[in-house]
């Protein structure tokens, strides 16, 4: 006795009318690349559901790899078995043994399609719920409120097992909304962010500022790992490591001091801005929390906002440092992040950057200052990396030998 | 030389002497220094780490580096009782535990913590049903061996992993030293929170372990300084040695992957050998671990018999090497079938994937022979 297919059912993408095809077009296909490696499953779909045949794989890994999938909105394993009452008492009693969570109560629920089956439901359910309850210790019926509901479904030509509701990602499928550019630093709140945009479809590419010798390799190592973890969910992620020390130099002789923060966020905007033109994508994303910061308050925002109408998206806007670090965990992007190196945000901080400031004045100091030119520079001089899942750690060639 | 104690140690495979040499000398940074050298020393340590959790099925934040089975075992025990002492003060564990664990458990009964050890049938087996029973609402950590280093007897870790995933403020820890690289545990299937591994058992380097620390758990630690490991457990990092060490375990996973069946061949033909010599009593369960085979010559003392075989170029143990020298019974044995002419006589041939059944045929032949003439002359002495 096996599972032999995984039922999926669609979140948001079924209230989608004409474009439902693209989206579960887009589904079908991350998860095609996620089953790529198991052998022999096969995937099918229809307007309602998909189902992946397991064809003797398996059903844990797939599962567990079916529920990082976005657009998923549920799972339930499932067990196709002969018309046969005794067929069905031992495949129930094998679902019940394998389910992913603890089972201490159930109740079997029949659905006779076929009416020529010679038991009506209400024996099913017997016969089935009696030997679930002769062979197994502390299971306990309860109809009103079941940890399994075990549905059986009687048709013609097969029997149909199943139960076990698995949540999914939720979301919308990888992809389905386009592509957009992560200004990813090394924290905490920027690798959440890209995440919660790639559950809303996005495809997402990221962008770092790096000012060596200021910052060390050891801070873009750390970007290159959170890259790799959110990686995972399609398999790789482009990352544009930009060159930075000569802009923020600049900024330190050029601007006072208590302006400086909010000019380097304006230039990284515009280096980043520049970059997404030339990637054809069609929003930024960043990890602002509002008022977590100086950068973060609205008026900061508003200021800094100043140098692009490109759309600029701010997942975390509304979000608590704990809701962002409960996040992280989960994503395991967290003990990367809180590594306790320099980054191009903390190394040239001001001791008291201002909270509020002006339009007016940042661009009254900006314009003594020639920055184009060295945007230019640095948006040339960009090195693109492409990082793959559990890539992070890249042994060197010269290493490789050594495990 | 035929080396038959590989339970005792392990002789490092040349690849891995191979890996420390040139860690130690090229990469010789402390991978806490924020220079390069100690940058390359820290990827290093990182791809140990992610190797080594890869090969466990884990995350790279679960593995902690220890200097071996010993440290393992006493930080995995103390460091979980100090952290949880406030809850509760009640241990369960095994009669047959490595005395690290052992005297680990023992020496927490200074502070007021009670130990309860679960008793083992003739297979060298604890019940299940005893661990259920022994629980109770102070139970703060169970801690059980997987493979037993004496007899090779093999304890239901799954089992007792899912009885206590009822008991979520139990902790698990198991002492999977003789297990590594011989027979398989999923320590996520098995719900283990804890579990230590030694280097130099899987033909490492001695000096290196692992703890396995599942996220979630907290654990005290023993030793403070640096902070090194998440602060669990501070001092310079052997990087050469976890480096080895990660090497070794992937060698050795990918052997037992290969050669599992003959190490299973050479033990049956030793067991079943062993079983029909007169004069022997053969005690590791036939059911046991691939490589361990522990058998009595009533009668006739360990050591003498382990000097005897040693004089043909072959290299057994006693009872565990740790506590050879104590010349004691063997406490495992001595557990399973309460019999002390048994458990006084006890000798243990421990096998490794380099082992050859010609081997194995030899030593069988050697003990014949030096049992007959022994017997001949203990008689007389009788």
């Amino acid at each position: 006795m096996k599972f032999d297919h995984i039922i999926i059912r669609y979140g948001e993408i079924s209230t989608k009318k004409r474009n439902r095809k693209g989206f579960v077009d887009k589904m079908k296909a991350h998860i095609r690349w996620s089953l790529k490696d198991i052998e022999g499953v096969v995937l099918t779909a229809n307007r309602e559901r998909m189902y992946v045949l397991l064809n003797g794989a398996d059903h844990k890994p797939v599962i567990d790899r079916l529920k990082g999938i976005f657009g998923i909105q549920s799972l339930s394993p499932a067990i196709k078995i002969e018309r046969d009452l005794e067929v069905m008492k031992t495949a129930a009693l094998y679902y019940l043994n394998h389910t992913l969570e603890e089972v201490n109560t159930f109740k079997i629920t029949t659905k006779r399609a076929d009416k020529d089956f010679p038991y009506n439901t209400d024996e099913i359910n017997r016969a089935i719920g009696g030997h679930l309850l002769r062979n197994t210790e502390d299971l306990k019926v309860d109809v009103k409120n079941p940890d399994l509901n075990l549905l059986v479904e009687v048709r013609r030509e097969a029997v149909y097992l199943t139960g076990e509701i698995i949540q999914g990602a939720g979301g919308l499928p990888f992809g389905s909304s386009g592509k957009a550019m992560l200004m990813l630093s090394g924290g905490i709140d920027s690798p959440v962010a890209g995440f919660l945009s790639m559950k809303r479809g996005l495809d997402v590419e990221a962008i770092h500022f790096y000012s060596p010798p200021f910052t060390s390799e050891r801070s873009r190592q750390k970007v290159i790992d959170l890259a790799g973890k959110l990686a995972e969910i399609n398999g790789s992620m482009k990352v544009h490591i930009v060159p930075f020390t000569e802009i923020q130099l600049l900024i330190q002789k050029q601007i006072p001091e208590n302006y400086s923060m909010t000019t380097t966020r304006r230039l990284m905007m515009r280096v980043a801005d520049r970059i997404r033109e030339k990637e054809e994508a069609m929003a930024l994303i960043t990890g602002e929390s509002l008022g977590q910061v100086a950068s973060q308050t609205m008026s900061s925002m508003f200021a800094i906002n100043e140098v692009t109408n490109t759309p600029i998206l701010r997942p975390l806007i509304t979000m608590d440092k704990t809701e962002i670090i409960k996040i992280a965990r989960e994503l395991d992007t967290f003990e990367i992040s809180n590594l306790p190196y320099e980054d191009c945000c903390t190394v040239f901080t001001p001791a008291s950057p201002k909270t509020k400031p002006k339009r007016e004045k940042v661009n009254y100091y900006e314009s003594f200052v020639d920055f184009e030119s060295l945007i230019e520079k640095a948006v040339s001089e960009t090195e693109i990396l492409t990082v793959k899942p559990g890539q992070t750690f890249d042994k060197e060639e010269a290493m490789e030998d050594l495990f | 030389m035929i080396y038959f104690d590989n339970s005792a140690t392990t002789k490092p495979y040349p690849e891995v002497i191979e890996s420390f040499m040139k860690v130690t000398s090229n990469y010789f940074g402390n991978p806490s220094s924020l220079h390069g050298l100690g940058v390359q020393s820290e990827k290093l340590l990182s791809a140990a780490r992610k190797q080594i959790a890869d090969l466990l099925k884990v995350k790279s934040s679960e593995i902690y580096f220890t200097s071996g089975g010993t440290e393992g075992n006493n930080l995995a025990i103390k460091g979980a009782a100090h952290s949880q002492g406030n809850r509760g003060k009640h241990i369960i564990t095994t009669a047959i535990e490595h005395p690290s664990v052992e005297d680990a458990c023992q020496s927490l009964t200074k502070m007021g913590y009670e130990i309860t050890y679960l008793p083992v049938n003739e297979f060298g087996q604890i019940d299940v049903t005893d661990v259920k029973e022994a629980l109770r609402e102070d139970t703060i950590l169970v801690s059980v061996m997987h493979v037993n280093n004496e007899v090779g007897s093999i304890q239901p870790i799954a089992e007792i992993g899912k009885l206590l995933k009822q008991c979520p403020n139990v902790l698990f820890h198991v002492d999977h030293v003789q297990g590594t690289g011989k027979v398989s545990l999923s320590l996520r299937e098995a719900n283990v929170d804890l579990c230590t591994i030694s280097g130099h058992k899987v033909h490492g380097l001695k000096g290196t372990g692992i703890l396995y620390v599942r996220e979630g758990v907290r654990v005290d630690p023993l030793f403070h300084g640096g902070n090194q490991e998440t602060k669990i457990r501070s001092g310079t990092e052997n990087v050469a040695g976890i480096v080895a060490l990660s090497k070794a375990l992937r060698i050795s996973m990918d052997n037992q992957l290969l050669y599992h069946d003959k190490l299973q061949q050479i033990k049956t033909y030793l067991y079943k050998g062993l079983k029909e010599m007169d004069g022997v009593l053969v005690n590791s369960p036939e059911e046991g671990a691939p490589h361990i085979v522990n058998f009595s010559v009533p009668g006739l003392k360990s050591e003498v018999l382990l000097h005897a075989l040693e004089s043909e170029g072959i290299y057994v143990s006693t009872t565990s090497a740790c506590s050879s020298k104590k010349r004691t019974i063997s406490k495992t044995v001595d557990a399973m079938f309460h019999n002390s002419a048994r458990s006084e006589s006890v000798i243990r041939i421990s096998t490794t994937y380099g082992n050859e059944m010609e081997e194995a045929k030899q030593v069988l032949a050697a003990i014949q022979k030096i049992v007959a003439n022994l017997e001949k002359i203990m008689r007389v002495a009788k």
